[in-house]
């Protein structure tokens, strides 16, 4: 690695020679202060907070962009920046909507803490705000721009990362506001409701449709029957919401403070998600032998789901038919289990807990209603499920570890890693490759579609069979990927796709996690560490040897692909278009 | 200021669409050049229709947002069609002073519509302009290319009434 030699507040450094000034103080321990600030993704150098001293230069410089260079001497820290960065809080807050008490961000809202280290309570630069109204127009997130701050980590976050653009930065000066083009509704737009925005904003601008009231109402009545699962990957985010590192499993705790809110029912999804595998697996092979068509793609990310309707139109064949592991269960639950207790589908509230926005929509979606009522009531994200403890007061941390309710609580671990890139693709598998061989896999890890890369490939030949596939996480590698395969130029049997890049562990609706954390820490790899270890330690590392899904074969659905299992398991797709 | 959009539905010919489409050839694969694809739009149009900004977006292969952002951006650009008579006001100094701001209004009125816009049968659209040099005719406003001058918010019907 080149290098050069600079100083940082009188002091001598080595720095890598490509390095912006935040980086190279970073390197140094010295931390300057960002707010639109993205790394990879939003490197602009618009919010001037990040301004230091460098001698010889004119005027405050914006450390994120400026490069460093041999014998650059630099401050991070005198009372010109300090005064120059308090003003710029200052102005950014003239035109800022301050009702901080009750914002949903409020103590995790970046801006906020940089107003309480710089001292900055109000402005000294009253007059007009600008004029919004918030876009509720969608069933998964709000926008509200009287706290946008024109950061523009979310337009960064629908353009580069997702490649979609369903928002953009209009007009200009005082009247500049994020929106869609010519100001339509965010639900007249190609948005896949995925929240990668609401995970990149600094403030309380963007945040999930708040489902929160609907489920306690629900719980308050006692004429209903409420249960909740919780998808695979939010045991190992929740603890964020209560100060835990990230990469810390809570699924103990997780499930005693769910079993304390009052819910009739804790499920695990992991369940559910062997369920899609079985349902799925046989779906791929039936395809291979029977001429179907290929590539089969996989349908468990409703962000991707809809992503494709809107611009893969002529792919959505391709798409499984298998409802996601969330809309099973509900299903499951309202048809099979219903009918098992005597309870009237109607009666019974169906909630899950989910890493995602994109399943608040799902929720909505027509053909997923098995017993003749939606088959899931209400889809809450991670940061709700963590709110609803907080104001029920409970101490998450002092919970003892409990486990799920029976007979929804065994799931494989091959569907607990469903919640990071690859985890379906190994899964499937795991199941496919044992019925085309029929023996026991020895090795159940599939290496080479794991980790956090945006497009993995493999080849595996199973007996006289070779098996091409693919694994993309993020709709522009989806987008990549996809015009391959149309062309022709890519060929593949079975390709899984995560709308979020890499996988549920980084979902719209996970946890927030500051810049400074985002910036330094890879939150994909080291949350998806957790449904991994779990997958190395678990007995029941195979969906179709779980033994709960098999009584629910036996008891209810037939076979894996049989005509109740289509009735109930199975849905449909819109070619939506541009 | 807020860039306005309009109701009035969107007329392009064949020949039109061609043209168009020779530009974003030309300049598709040139970083940058989404701003003289635009500009040439405007010429072939006389305005950026939205269906065109659509068009424009899909043919650069960028998003629609970022196409419309860069076309409300700049006040170079209009998303309105100009109306079939264009009547402009002199807002500069001069006329200002001498009360075209009440001729503004009296138009506003008179037509249903604010400066910006274009009425709904697209027969008149109305706009401010600044200092025309004819400072001596103050406050003064043309209608395509009729000059009026010296004039009071009274006489606005009697003009709008000549073109309707």
């Amino acid at each position: 690695m080149e290098t050069v030699n600079i100083k940082i507040n009188g002091r001598e450094y080595t720095v890598p020679k490509n390095s912006t000034i935040l980086e190279a103080a970073r390197y140094a321990g010295i931390e300057i202060p960002t707010l639109c600030y993205l790394k990879d993704i939003n490197e602009i150098g618009a919010c001037r907070i990040c301004l230091v001293e460098v001698v010889g230069a004119r005027g405050l410089v914006t450390a994120c962009v400026y490069p460093v260079n041999e014998g650059m001497e630099v401050y991070t820290n005198t009372p010109k920046i300090r005064e120059s960065r308090r003003m710029n809080l200052e102005l950014l807050l003239s035109a800022h909507d301050k009702k901080c008490l009750s914002c949903v961000r409020s103590t995790s809202c970046e801006l906020q803490k940089l107003c309480l280290e710089y001292g900055v309570e109000e402005t000294h630069f009253g007059g007009a705000m600008p004029e919004s109204t918030p876009d509720v127009s969608t069933s998964f997130l709000v926008r509200d721009n009287s706290k946008c701050i024109l950061c523009r980590r979310c337009i960064a976050a629908c353009r580069s990362l997702q490649d979609i653009g369903a928002i953009g930065a209009n007009d200009r000066g005082f009247d500049t506001h994020v929106a869609p083009a010519f100001e339509k509704n965010l639900a007249d737009t190609s948005c896949v409701g995925c929240g990668q925005c609401i995970v990149a904003c600094p403030t309380g601008a963007l945040y999930e449709k708040d489902d929160t009231q609907k489920v306690l109402d629900a719980i308050a009545d006692p004429t209903k029957h409420v249960a909740i699962c919780t998808a695979p990957s939010i045991r190992a985010t929740l603890g964020e919401c209560f100060d835990y590192a990230p990469g810390t499993d809570v699924e103990g705790k997780m499930v005693a403070a769910l079993k304390r809110l009052g819910f009739d029912g804790v499920y695990d999804m992991n369940l559910t998600a062997d369920l899609t595998i079985v349902e799925e697996a046989t779906e791929f092979l039936g395809r291979v032998q029977n001429g179907g068509t290929l590539p089969m793609i996989t349908s468990c990310s409703p962000g991707w789901i809809k992503y494709c309707e809107h611009y893969f139109p002529e792919l959505t064949d391709n798409l499984s038919t298998c409802k996601s592991p969330q809309q099973m269960f509900g299903a499951m639950y309202k048809t099979y289990y219903a009918q098992k207790m005597g309870l009237d589908p109607k009666d019974i509230f169906f909630v899950s807990a989910i890493p995602c926005t994109a399943k608040k929509f799902e929720v909505t979606r027509p053909n997923q209603s098995a017993a003749g009522v939606p088959d899931v009531d209400v889809a809450i994200t991670t940061r709700e499920l963590g709110r609803i403890i907080k104001t029920a007061g409970i101490n998450f941390r002092d919970l003892p570890d409990e486990s799920f309710d029976a007979p929804f609580d065994i799931g494989s671990s091959a569907g607990a890693i469903f919640g990071a890139t690859g985890g379906v693709m190994e899964a499937a598998l795991r199941m496919a490759a044992e019925v085309i061989l029929g023996k026991k896999l020895e090795k159940l890890e599939f290496e080479d579609i794991r980790g956090i890369a945006g497009i993995k490939r493999a080849t595996y030949k199973l007996g006289e069979t070779e098996i091409r596939v693919a694994v993309v996480s993020g709709t522009a590698n989806a987008k990549k990927l996809l015009d391959a395969v149309k062309s022709g130029e890519e060929k593949l049997d079975f390709i899984e796709v995560m709308c979020c890049p890499g996988g549920c562990v980084n979902g719209g609706g996970q946890p927030t996690q500051p810049a400074s954390v985002r910036n330094t820490i890879n939150l994909r790899e080291v949350r998806a560490a957790v449904l991994y270890n779990d997958d190395k330690n678990a007995e029941l590392r195979r969906s179709h040897e779980n033994p709960a899904v098999d009584i629910l074969y036996k008891e209810f659905l037939g076979e894996p692909g049989s005509h109740k299992a289509h009735e109930i398991l199975h849905t449909s797709y819109i070619k939506r278009g541009l | 200021m807020k860039k306005k959009l309009t109701t009035i539905p969107f007329k392009g010919t064949q020949a039109q669409e061609a043209q168009l489409d020779e530009l974003i050839a030309k300049n598709k694969d040139i970083p940058g050049a989404l701003m003289p694809v635009l500009q040439g739009a405007q010429e072939i149009y006389g305005y950026l229709p939205q269906e065109i900004i659509r068009h424009i977006a899909l043919g650069m292969d960028k998003s629609v947002s970022e196409v419309y952002g860069v076309a409300s951006f700049y006040s170079q650009f209009t998303l309105t069609p100009k109306g079939e008579f264009a009547v402009s006001i002199c807002l500069g100094t001069a006329c200002y002073v001498k009360g075209s701001g009440k001729l503004m209004e009296e138009f506003e009125k008179e037509l249903g519509i604010k400066a910006g816009e274009t009425t709904a049968d697209g027969k008149f659209s109305l706009t401010d302009t600044r200092c025309i040099g004819a400072c001596g005719l103050a406050p003064v406003l043309t209608v395509n290319s009729d000059v009026y001058g010296r004039l009071t918010p009274a006489e606005v019907k009697g003009i709008v009434d000549k073109y309707r």
